[in-house]
C-alpha cells in the first residue's frame, strides 16, 4: 500500500501565533505554481484559518484556538461535484483543484462542507490550501504551516493508511465532523477544547469569619446519579471538570473538603462552559 | 609593493574583472571621468580615463583631471595600496590627511565605490537550490530567515532550520528530564509577513512633494495632512532637501531637528543608530531624547532599590532558565506577556516548566496570550492598581513570617521602616488584603492563598513582558510604584536564592556571552562614541572615522509636539550610567541655540505610538515649522504630514548583518538569552530596490554629495555590501567561518558554552554575598561604594527598601518609602472625566511590531485578532468584556467607538471574558491614520489609540510616558462624527 499524506493538528498546543496563516499567505500571494494553483489574491483568502473559542465566563476562562483548512478528504464532496476532473484527489493522498480546468466552478466552493474553499473573485477560481503539494513533491518533509510553528502544533505525516488510523486510535485522535463520512486525513488531537465543555467554580469557606480559598476539596460530578467526573479544588479553591458535551442536560454537582465540609449545586448545561460562580462549604 | 607597479595593476584589474563580470562592465558605462593617483611631495603618478566604459591609462600626471587621490609621500601610498588591506592604517590616512581626494564628491565616492567593487563583484553570495532558486537570509525584527528568490523575486520567506554542520544545542537537565531546544529560529509574524510588505501596494516608489509646498513662495504648512503629492525626480528631491538643510544651518544651531523612532528595520548598519546618526552628526541637529520607552517604570522606580541603571532598572537574567527548572515550584507571571511581546524560544522552555509541573499565576487585567497557552490562575486587577495588591502581599508574608529574614538582614536595608508602612503603624492603613480588595477588586482570599503560595514555594517573579521588566503595568500612571514593588517582593523572597528570582523563563538561556559580535546599539559604522555603546567595543574592533556634533539642542521627544507649538520644553536625560543620571533636567531651546525650523523625520510612527498623538498634528501645522522631510518605507499615519517624502527601501533590498536579538551593550546587553541559539545572520540584498526607492545610506550619502560630504560620509565610498564585511572582519564570525563561507551560506550558530563553563546564575553572588560573577560589565566601576564587584550600585551597596537616590530628588510622584498614591485615570477624583466610565489598555500588539507588520499591504492585516475588515476597510480590533458590550448593544465585529476628550477612534469589537469588566483592550500602534474629516479634530478609522492616551508624565520630575489606564467611553459607530477635542485639564 502507498504511503499517504496526512497532518496532526494538536488544539492545546495551538496559542494563535498566526505563523501557519501568515505562511501560508506567503506561499500563495503573488505565486502561481502551474499544475497546483494560482495565486492566492493579497488579502481576503483565508487557505488556513484559526478559530477561536473562548470557554468559560469571567474570572474562570480559557481561550482555544483550531487551525482549520482542506481536510483532503478521501471522499471529497468537491471531487464529486466538479466538472471536467477538475479536482482531483492524487495517489499519496492529496486533492488537487486544477487552477485552470477549475475556472469559473464555483459550485465546488459550495461542495465544501467545511467551507475550506475560497472563491477567487478576480480569476473566478475556486482555491484550496493544497497541502503544499509543490514543496513536498519537491523535497520538503513537512508543510510550511508545521515549519514555521513555534510551538509544535503540526505533524506532518507520510503513512499507510492503516498505520495512520492505528496512530489515530492510539492518540484519541479527531476529524472534523466525521459523520458526513467524508474521510478528512487532516486529524486532531485535542479537538474537545473546541467541542466540548467545561464546568467550573471556586470553592471557599469562613475561618473565623474570614473567607479563605479552599484547596483539596474534592469536588463529584453526576449526570441522573451517575458520576461523571471528578476534580480537586487547587490552592486557590479553583477547580474544572473538563470533556461534557454541550447541551447534555442537567448535573449535580457536590464537594467534600478533607475536613468533611460539603457544598453542592445544581447546573443545566447549555452550549458554553459555565462558571458556577463562588461556592461556599458549609 | 613597489608604487609604479600598484598604479599599474590598478587600470589591468579593472580590465581583467569588467570582461569576467558584466555587472562590472556596466558599472563602467555609468560615468566618464579622468581619475588620477599622485604624490604630494614629487610628481609622480597615474591617470585613467573612463570614456563610455572603456579604460585608458598612462604613468605620469594629468594636465586636467576630474579626481584626484593624492599621497603625502611614496611609503604611504604603498602601504595604502598594497594588499592585504589594514583597515587602521586606512582609517589613520584617511584622518591624519595623510592621503585626500580632490575634486566633486559624487565622482569621487563612484570612483572609489568602482575600485572596491573590483573585489566584491566577484563574491558569490546565497545558496543555490536548484530550478533557478537562489535561498539567501535575512534578519527581521524577530529572527532571522531564509529567503527564497527566483528571477529577481521574493517568492517565500521562511524561519530557519539548521542544518547538521551547525553547532548542537545546549540541554539542561532537571527532576530527571532533558530538554533540548528545537535547532531553528522561531520568528514571529511581523518577522514572516515582510514579503508582502516588500511588494505592498503601499511602498513609496518615488520621491514625491506636496503639492502646495513651494519653498521659494506660499509653503502652505498649515495645509500638512491634508494636501495631496506630486511625484518628483530624485535630483529635484536632493536639491530641495539639501538647499533647505544649508538654508535652515544659516539660521543657527539647532534649527534642524531629526526624528526617528524607536527601532528601524533589523541590521547593523542601515539602523538609525548607525546611517542615520552618522549623517546627521556631520550636519548638527536638535536630536529628539526618547524616553526609555517600555521600560517606564523600571527606569523611574525600580532602579532606585537596587541600581541596574545600564540595564535601565531591571535585574540581570543569566542562569535563570537553568535554576527556573531545576529549582522553581511557581512562576508569577505579573503583567507578563512574552508571547505577545517576543519571539517563542521562551515559549518552548515555559511548555518544559509545564511538564514539570511548576505552577503558574497570571496578574493581569487581560488573560493574556501567555497565561492562556499556559494556563494556571489568573488574577485581574484593576488597572493601575497592582501596587496595593502587591503591598498586601507583604502584609500577609510579614503577618505570618513568610519572608526571608536572613536575606533582609544582611542584604537590604530600610525592612523597619517598611514592615511598619504595611503594618499601618504611622498612616493607621494596615496595608490587608481587604484593604486592597477595595482598591484593585480582586479578592482577599485570592492574595492571602497567593501569598502563602508564594511563602511556601521557591518562586519566579516574571514581572513585565520579559519577566525581567519591560512593558505592561510599568507603563501606567502608577508603574514606577508597581516596579518598585516588583522589587520589593523579590528582595522579601531573597531573589537570588535557588530557584527564587527573577524570570519567566523568556531570558536567560545557557549561550556563549564572550563570543563577541555586535548588536545595533554597538552603532553600527556611525563614529558617534556618546549616543550608543560604540566606545565600549565596536570602535576599537571596526576602525572607522569618529562623528560628533557640534549642537547640543535636544528635545523631549513626548513633548516635541509642545517644542514646537509653545516654542518650550522641559525634559530628564535617559542618562544610565548612574542612578542619578535620570535627574539632569534639559530644555528646549538651549542656550545659544535656535528654535527648530525644519524637521526631518525617519519613519512614521509618530501618530500610532506616541502618547497624545493628536497633538503631533497641532506641531505639523503649525506656522514655525517651515520644511518637513519624511523618509520612509511605506506611506503610513503620519508619512504625508511632510513637504517632502523621500522613499527608502526595505531591508531585502539593500545589505545589512545583524545577529538574532542582539541589541548590543548600548541597549539590552546580552539581549540574545531569549533566544535557544546565538544565530548571526548576513542580511542579503536579495531584490534591487522597487521603483526608485533607495537604502537609507544611499540616500544619506546622495544628500551627502550635495553638500560636499559624500566622501566623509562613505569614509571614501565605502558600500553598505563594504560596511558588512567590515563589521564581519571585527567580530569574533571570522575565526570561526571564512567570510565567503558566510557569504553563501548566510548565518552561523554560535556553540554554547560546554555546561561546565556556563555563565553563573543571576543575583545568586549577591545573595550569597560573593563578588559579582555574573558577565556583565555593570555597575561602572566608579559607582562601587564597598569596592569592584562588591555590592550593588546603591549608595549602601544594599537593597533599599527605604531608596535613598530619591531622597534626593523630592519628587512628591516618587517618594523614598514606596507608599501606595492611587494616580491612575479615575472619574471619581477628576469630574471631567466622570464621562469615561471604562479603563483603556493599550498594550504592545502581539502582530505588528509597533507599525512594523501593519502597513495596509501586509498579510497580518487579515489576522481576525488584529484588524476586522469591514466595508473594505481593516478596522482595529477593540477587545471589550461582554457584559460592558451587552449593556451598550455590541456585538462581536461591530464598529464601535472609543472617544474621550483627547481622541476618539473608530474599532471592531471583539467580545471576551478574558477582559476585566469595566476594561477595553486596544493595542497601539496603527500604521494608519485615517481622520473622518479635519486632521487631529476629527475622529481617525485608521486606528492609532494613542490619540486617547495621556501626554502627562509617570511622576514629576521624569520624561516618561504612562498610556495604560486612560478613561474612555465606547459605543456603537453609526458613522456620523460629531466629536471634538477638548483641552485636556491638569
Amino acid at each position: 500500500m502507498a504511503k499517504k499524506w496526512n497532518l496532526i493538528v494538536d488544539v492545546e498546543r495551538c496559542d494563535n501565533c498566526r505563523g501557519c496563516y501568515i505562511a501560508v499567505k506567503d506561499e500563495h500571494a503573488g505565486n502561481d505554481f502551474p499544475g497546483y494553483a494560482a495565486a492566492q489574491p493579497a488579502h481576503g483568502h483565508h487557505w488556513l484559518d484559526i478559530r477561536r473559542k473562548e470557554r468559560g465566563r469571567y474570572p474562570l476562562v480559557e481561550a482555544r484556538f483550531q487551525p482549520v483548512m482542506c481536510n483532503h478528504c478521501d471522499d471529497a464532496p468537491c471531487i464529486k461535484a466538479a466538472r471536467d476532473d477538475a479536482v482531483q484527489k492524487r495517489e499519496d493522498g492529496i486533492v488537487i483543484i486544477d487552477p485552470v480546468k477549475a475556472q469559473g466552478q464555483k459550485q465546488i466552493v459550495d461542495a465544501c462542507p467545511y467551507g475550506a474553499v475560497s472563491w477567487n473573485e478576480e480569476k473566478q477560481l475556486p482555491q484550496h490550501w493544497i497541502f503544499d503539494a509543490h514543496l513536498l513533491d519537491a523535497g520538503w518533509d513537512k508543510v510550511r504551516a508545521e515549519q514555521a510553528c513555534p510551538t509544535k502544533v503540526f505533524r506532518t505525516l507520510q503513512l499507510e493508511d492503516r498505520d495512520m488510523q492505528r496512530l489515530a486510535t492510539e492518540e484519541g485522535l479527531e476529524v472534523e465532523r466525521p459523520e458526513l463520512g467524508t474521510r478528512p486525513r487532516v486529524y486532531y488531537k485535542n479537538l474537545h477544547l473546541m467541542t466540548h465543555c467545561f464546568v467550573g467554580g471556586t470553592v471557599v469557606h469562613l475561618i473565623g469569619g474570614t473567607e479563605e480559598c479552599a484547596p483539596g476539596v474534592t469536588i463529584v460530578l453526576r449526570q441522573a446519579g451517575r458520576e461523571v467526573g471528578r476534580a480537586i479544588t487547587d490552592a486557590f479553591g479553583e477547580f474544572k471538570i473538563d470533556r461534557l458535551p454541550p447541551r447534555s442536560g442537567r448535573y449535580d454537582l457536590e464537594g467534600t473538603s478533607p475536613a468533611g465540609r460539603r457544598v453542592a449545586t445544581v447546573f443545566e448545561l447549555g452550549s458554553e462552559s459555565p462558571y458556577l460562580g463562588v461556592l461556599t462549604l458549609s | 609593493m613597489n608604487l609604479s607597479v600598484l598604479l599599474w595593476g590598478i587600470p589591468q584589474a579593472m580590465r581583467t574583472i569588467s570582461k569576467l563580470y558584466p555587472e562590472y562592465a556596466s558599472r563602467l558605462q555609468e560615468r566618464d571621468l579622468i581619475a588620477q593617483f599622485k604624490l604630494r611631495d614629487v610628481p609622480e603618478g597615474r591617470w585613467i580615463e573612463l570614456t563610455g566604459g572603456k579604460i585608458r591609462s598612462r604613468a605620469g600626471l594629468h594636465a586636467s583631471p576630474d579626481i584626484t587621490i593624492h599621497f603625502k609621500n611614496r611609503e604611504i601610498a604603498e602601504s595604502f595600496l598594497t594588499p592585504p588591506f589594514d583597515l587602521l592604517e586606512r582609517i589613520d590616512a584617511a584622518k591624519n590627511f595623510k592621503i585626500g581626494l580632490d575634486g566633486p564628491d559624487d565622482l569621487a565616492v563612484w570612483f572609489m565605490q568602482t575600485l572596491t567593487r573590483l573585489e566584491t563583484v566577484t563574491w558569490k553570495r546565497g545558496t543555490d537550490i536548484g530550478n533557478g532558486v537562489t535561498r539567501y537570509t535575512n534578519g527581521t525584527n524577530s529572527g532571522p530567515i531564509f529567503v527564497y528568490v527566483k528571477d529577481g523575486k521574493i517568492i517565500r520567506t521562511t524561519p530557519i532550520d539548521f542544518d547538521e554542520s551547525d553547532a548542537p544545542p545546549w540541554s539542561i537537565t532537571a527532576r530527571g528530564k532533558t530538554f533540548t531546544p528545537s535547532r531553528r529560529t522561531t520568528v514571529a509574524t511581523h518577522g514572516l509577513c515582510l514579503k508582502s510588505m516588500v511588494y505592498s501596494k503601499n511602498r513609496i516608489l518615488h520621491p514625491m512633494k506636496r503639492v502646495d509646498f513651494d519653498p521659494d513662495g506660499e509653503r502652505n504648512v498649515e495645509n500638512r495632512g491634508k494636501s495631496q503629492f506630486v511625484r518628483i525626480s530624485w535630483n529635484e528631491a536632493l536639491d530641495l532637501v539639501s538647499k533647505e538643510i544649508k538654508r535652515a544651518k544659516a539660521i543657527g544651531p539647532g534649527a534642524i531637528c531629526v526624528a526617528n523612532g524607536s527601532h528601524h528595520q533589523w541590521g547593523n548598519l542601515g539602523h538609525y543608530l548607525s546611517a542615520f546618526n552618522r549623517f546627521w552628526n556631520l550636519i548638527g541637529v536638535t536630536k529628539l531624547v526618547h524616553t526609555p520607552d517600555s521600560w517606564e517604570g523600571w527606569f523611574w522606580g525600580a532602579m532606585h532599590h537596587w541600581g541596574n541603571s545600564l540595564r535601565l532598572g531591571c535585574p540581570e537574567f543569566y542562569g535563570t532558565v537553568e535554576d527556573c527548572l531545576k529549582e522553581a515550584e511557581m512562576i508569577v507571571f505579573w503583567s507578563s506577556d512574552p508571547d505577545a511581546t517576543y519571539g517563542f524560544d521562551g515559549t518552548e522552555r515555559r511548555d518544559w516548566a509545564k511538564q514539570l509541573g511548576i505552577k503558574m499565576v497570571h496578574i493581569d487585567p487581560y488573560l493574556n496570550h501567555t497565561a492562556a497557552h499556559l494556563g494556571g490562575k489568573w488574577i485581574s486587577p484593576k488597572p493601575g492598581t497592582d501596587a496595593a495588591m502587591a503591598q498586601a502581599l507583604c502584609y500577609v508574608w510579614i503577618t505570618e513570617n513568610l519572608y526571608d529574614k536572613k536575606f533582609i538582614a544582611e542584604r537590604t536595608t530600610g525592612f523597619d521602616e517598611w514592615k511598619a508602612y504595611i503594618l499601618g503603624e504611622n498612616d493607621g492603613i494596615s496595608k490587608t488584603p481587604e484593604w486592597q480588595e477595595k482598591e484593585t477588586g480582586v479578592p482577599a482570599r485570592d492574595v492571602r492563598a497567593l501569598a502563602r503560595e508564594w511563602g511556601a514555594k521557591k518562586t519566579y517573579l516574571g514581572a513585565g513582558g520579559w519577566g525581567v521588566g519591560l512593558g505592561g503595568a510599568g507603563r501606567s500612571p502608577m508603574g514606577a510604584q508597581w516596579a518598585r514593588m516588583m522589587t520589593i517582593l523579590g528582595a522579601m523572597q531573597g531573589y537570588g536564592r535557588p530557584g527564587s528570582n527573577f524570570g519567566n523563563l523568556q531570558f536567560g538561556a545557557p549561550l556563549d556571552f564572550n563570543f563577541y559580535f555586535p548588536g545595533y546599539g554597538d552603532g553600527g559604522f556611525s563614529g558617534e562614541l556618546m549616543g550608543s555603546a560604540n566606545s565600549a567595543n565596536n570602535y576599537q574592533r571596526m576602525p572607522h572615522i569618529v562623528t560628533m556634533s557640534s549642537v547640543r539642542q535636544a528635545i523631549p521627544r513626548m513633548w516635541f509636539p509642545e517644542a514646537i507649538t509653545q516654542g518650550k520644553a522641559m525634559g530628564y536625560l535617559t542618562d544610565v550610567s548612574s542612578i542619578q543620571g535620570q535627574f539632569f533636567p534639559f530644555g528646549y531651546p538651549s542656550p545659544g541655540h535656535v528654535r527648530v525650523e525644519m524637521l526631518y523625520k525617519y519613519g512614521s510612527s509618530s501618530l500610532g505610538t506616541q502618547v497624545g498623538s493628536n497633538r503631533w498634528i497641532k506641531a505639523y501645522q503649525h506656522e514655525s515649522l517651515k520644511f518637513v522631510v519624511n523618509q520612509s518605507v511605506w506611506w503610513e499615519g503620519e508619512t504625508r504630514f511632510a513637504d517632502v517624502i523621500l522613499p527608502a527601501c526595505t531591508v531585502f533590498e539593500r545589505w545589512d548583518i545583524g545577529e538574532w536579538y542582539n541589541v548590543g551593550a548600548g541597549y539590552v546587553h546580552h539581549m540574545y538569552s531569549m533566544n535557544n541559539h546565538r544565530v548571526i545572520a548576513l542580511q542579503h540584498k536579495v531584490i534591487e530596490p522597487l521603483g526608485e526607492s533607495k537604502s537609507d545610506y544611499d540616500i544619506f550619502l546622495a544628500i551627502s554629495e550635495k553638500l560636499d560630504m559624500g566622501s566623509l560620509y562613505s569614509e571614501g565610498g565605502t558600500s553598505e555590501y563594504d560596511w558588512c564585511k567590515r563589521v564581519f572582519d571585527s567580530s569574533d564570525l571570522f575565526k570561526k567561518i571564512s567570510w565567503r563561507e558566510f557569504l553563501k551560506k548566510g548565518y552561523f550558530v554560535v556553540p554554547p558554552d560546554p555546561e561546565s563553563a556556563r555563565a553563573p546564575t543571576a543575583n545568586r553572588w549577591f545573595y550569597e554575598g560573593r563578588k559579582k560573577d555574573t558577565p556583565e560589565p555593570y555597575p561602572l566601576p566608579s559607582d562601587y561604594v564597598a569596592g569592584l564587584g562588591k555590592g550593588l550600585q546603591t549608595p549602601s551597596g544594599k537593597f533599599e527598601f527605604i531608596a535613598t537616590t530619591l531622597k534626593r530628588i523630592d519628587d512628591p510622584d516618587r517618594p523614598p518609602l514606596n507608599q501606595y498614591i492611587p494616580v491612575y485615570e479615575d472619574g471619581n477624583r477628576e469630574p471631567e472625566l466622570a464621562e469615561f466610565p471604562l479603563q483603556l489598555l493599550s498594550p504592545h500588539s502581539r502582530y505588528p511590531f509597533h507599525l512594523m507588520g501593519d502597513d495596509e499591504g501586509s498579510s497580518v492585516r487579515d489576522i481576525r485578532e488584529h484588524r476586522i475588515l469591514k466595508d473594505g476597510r481593516y478596522y482595529l480590533v477593540a477587545r471589550i468584556n461582554r457584559k460592558d458590550a451587552e449593556a451598550r448593544g455590541i456585538h462581536d465585529d461591530d464598529l464601535i467607538r472609543l472617544w474621550n476628550n483627547r481622541g476618539s477612534v473608530v474599532c471592531a469589537a471583539q467580545i471576551t471574558d478574558r477582559l476585566r469588566p469595566g476594561v477595553v483592550s486596544a493595542s497601539t500602534a496603527s500604521a494608519e491614520y485615517r481622520p473622518v474629516g479635519e486632521p487631529g479634530k476629527s475622529t481617525d478609522l485608521g486606528g492609532c489609540i494613542n490619540t486617547l492616551n495621556s501626554s502627562k508624565a509617570i511622576a514629576r520630575k521624569t520624561h516618561g510616558i504612562r498610556p495604560n489606564t486612560t478613561l474612555i467611553q465606547i459605543e456603537k459607530w453609526a458613522g456620523v462624527d460629531s466629536w471634538q477635542p477638548r483641552a485636556e485639564t491638569a
